[in-house]
């Protein structure tokens, strides 16, 4: 059994058993609008010409294909990145947040809210909000915005608010809770940017088809490079945007291997991470049911990773239909693992990463052994990796001074 | 014996009064004055209890339940410490329902965890991020167990979602009279009665009106237009603000009073 794109979810938003809709009924109308505007502006050509327009001429989209060639000598195989990295803002989560914010703009929504973790939704959205003239206002918790402060003075150079959460953990997922309490106060005029392919329907197809022209296009530039399709793709997955909008071109394509890369933390073991396909249980979390980390009664258990893009203890509920169908393949990489991935794409290519790809660089290098040199692997760069400097100076004392390391 | 739900507000509504429901979240502060909360609501006149299950992530409070569910999380509180605590509490003889967010439940196990609620005494769920389009299991699970199931309608609820919704509940029917989340206002809301108005035109089951009723004068607007006053935060903050065990429950105490002397209509015969 796989899945077709186009065919799923079904009318009520599940993939198999996963998805759907675990909300308040205040927020169900507003939900059933959102998926109205969307449904009516993807079937019309003037929504998607004026999305491709931004993407080309605002964001820099399409991406590159890139032959890794020295990065493949190590791997030993050929790997081919997919340079989101490249994109305006610095990362795949461009094509997401021009996608709704657009749509919002159709809705007649003066207001955009979000939330954010490490700040990169919360700068592409404030980004996206500047150039559609939108007011933006950006949920973050209080522990991240220490962590934060430059990309907190992105957004606030960009014009958008930026709220401490300082309920639960004060981290993304608390950031997630204040925005639907916000959404459901403000609907009227507001619309709830979400960040990833998870949440209630229809915000996981919704976010899959913004962001699925990373695979179409690396399809088409693979076919042209190469002749033929790769034989693995590779994704880092978190909420798991980018690694549906790299894999849902090639889910038809059945002898393509589509490999997800979760962070594994200190190790899978040591219960801190944030591996929630491999290691977590299925459950309902912000909105869907999908697999979670979460303790016997429930309660959803915090996440732990060194890169803030993957650090969320839920996952979008495609990603949970694809793993339980077989058709994807999910792993964990630890920090010490993804840390090694980054620095040799460092110094093989000139290309710093985001540490949320280096989950899926480490992951192609693991796989080059399994699959042979013959092999051609895809991996998504999703983001370059300016905003880790700090992260990495530590973990591998770059610095002068005392040790920083966090 | 503890009454069911469907007598109680039935028994209320011919004494010409709207029924007083008390929110508080289980084990917040702890355990044993949580219980004690409980029990002051009772004795001062509250009809039916809502028992709390404090959850991680309650995308439905206010800052004040929020603060509770993470203080009874801290202390310790387990979910089969909730259904002890809805035990104790059901023998009052007041129905006890359980509010709760969907995951704790069916992390236990819903044909489970309907069984133990059968068993502690309680009357059934309140599941304010559940919808009947997602609850074929808790149907189930609930027709077995006799059950009450209690879902939300919301102001922005089509007419359509009202019918269908209003026909899956089984007890009353729970309006949130705003678009937000639970917490004490210092007006209640504009919504709430033409809310209810449709909730009538498509059910016959009682109507409960809850989200921002803070105290006897609030209460009586709303018990004028409603079958069930439902009051959470208020409860909490009495306990949140005390600054003893002694002095909470005792504000718990009075504040039960208070809403309860707004029940009585003044015109018994207001039709609904």
């Amino acid at each position: 059994m796989t899945a077709t794109p186009g065919t799923l979810p079904d009318a009520a938003g599940h993939f198999g058993r996963f998805g759907g809709r675990f909300m308040p009924e205040a927020l169900i109308a507003p939900l059933d609008e959102l998926e109205r505007a969307w449904r009516t502006a993807m079937a019309e050509d003037s929504f998607g010409a004026e999305f491709d327009r931004m993407l080309r001429e605002y964001a820099g989209v399409p991406s590159l294909l890139y032959d890794a060639t020295r990065f493949s000598a190590h791997a030993g195989a050929r790997v081919l990145f997919k340079r989101e990295d490249l994109n305006h803002t610095g990362a795949h989560k461009v094509r997401n947040v021009l996608g709704q914010a657009l749509l919002a703009k159709r809705m007649s929504k003066s207001r955009v809210i979000a939330e954010t973790g490490a700040g990169q939704h919360g700068v592409a959205t404030a980004t996206a909000c500047a150039y559609l003239d939108l007011d933006c206002v950006v949920y973050m918790g209080e522990v991240d915005i220490e962590r934060q402060q430059l990309n907190v003075a992105r957004m606030r150079m960009l014009g958008a608010e930026v709220v401490p959460v300082t309920t639960g953990a004060r981290t993304l997922k608390d950031a997630i809770n204040e925005a639907l309490r916000d959404w459901v106060t403000n609907v009227d005029d507001t619309h709830y940017l979400l960040g990833t392919a998870a949440g209630p329907h229809p915000f996981p197809a919704m976010v899959r088809d913004f962001t699925r022209g990373i695979g179409d296009e690396a399809r088409g530039q693979c076919l042209d490079l190469i002749g033929r399709l790769p034989d693995a793709v590779c994704a880092c997955v978190g909420g798991g945007s980018n690694a549906i909008g790299m894999f849902t071109a090639f889910v038809p394509d059945e002898q393509v291997g589509l490999y997800g890369f979760e962070a594994g933390g200190d190790g899978i073991h040591t219960g801190r991470h944030a591996a929630t396909i491999t290691a977590g249980d299925v459950g309902v979390l912000h909105g869907a049911r999908s697999y979670l980390l979460q303790d016997e009664d429930g309660q959803t258990i915090d996440s732990h990773s060194i890169s803030a893009g993957l650090d969320y203890p839920g996952v979008g509920p495609e990603h949970a239909y694809l793993a339980e169908t077989g058709r994807a393949v999910y792993r964990a990489i630890d920090d010490a693992t993804a840390m090694r991935a980054f620095a040799v794409v460092c110094r093989t290519e000139g290309i710093i990463p985001a540490i949320e790809p280096a989950h899926a660089l480490a992951g192609a290098m693991e796989l080059a052994k399994e699959l042979g040199p013959e092999s051609v692997i895809l991996v998504g760069l999703s983001g370059r990796g300016d905003k880790d400097m700090h992260t990495a100076a530590a973990w591998f004392e770059l610095l002068d001074g005392p040790d920083t390391r966090g | 014996m503890t009454a069911g739900v469907a007598a109680t507000l039935a028994r209320c509504r011919a004494d010409g009064r709207a029924a007083l429901v008390g929110y508080l979240p289980a084990g917040f502060p702890d355990v044993e004055t949580s219980v004690a909360a409980f029990e002051a609501m009772v004795d001062s006149g509250v009809d039916l209890v809502e028992v709390g299950l404090p959850y991680s992530d309650p995308v439905m409070d206010g800052p004040t339940i929020q603060r509770a569910a993470e203080q009874a999380l801290a202390s310790g509180t387990r979910t089969t410490d909730v259904l002890r605590i809805v035990e104790t509490v059901a023998t009052s003889g007041v129905p006890t329902l359980v509010m709760t967010y969907w995951n704790p439940v069916e992390r236990y196990g819903v044909a489970r965890f309907a069984q133990a609620l059968h068993a502690a005494g309680s009357a059934g769920l309140i599941t304010p991020d559940l919808i009947p389009e997602e609850a074929a299991e808790w149907h189930a699970a609930s027709d077995q167990e006799g059950l009450d199931r209690v879902y939300l309608v919301a102001p922005s609820s089509s007419d359509a979602r009202l019918a269908t919704t209003a026909a899956a509940c089984r007890g009353f029917v729970y309006a949130t009279s705003i678009m937000g989340v639970t917490g004490a206002r210092e007006r209640t809301s504009s919504a709430a009665p033409a809310l209810v108005s449709r909730v009538r035109e498509v059910t016959e089951l009682p109507v409960g009106v809850g989200l921002g009723v803070s105290d006897g004068v609030q209460a009586a607007e709303v018990a004028a237009f409603a079958d069930a006053v439902i009051v959470g935060s208020a409860f909490v903050r009495c306990l949140l603000d005390a600054t003893d065990r002694s002095a909470g429950l005792t504000a718990v105490a009075a504040l039960a009073a208070d809403l309860a002397s707004g029940m009585q209509r003044s015109d018994a015969s207001v039709s609904w």
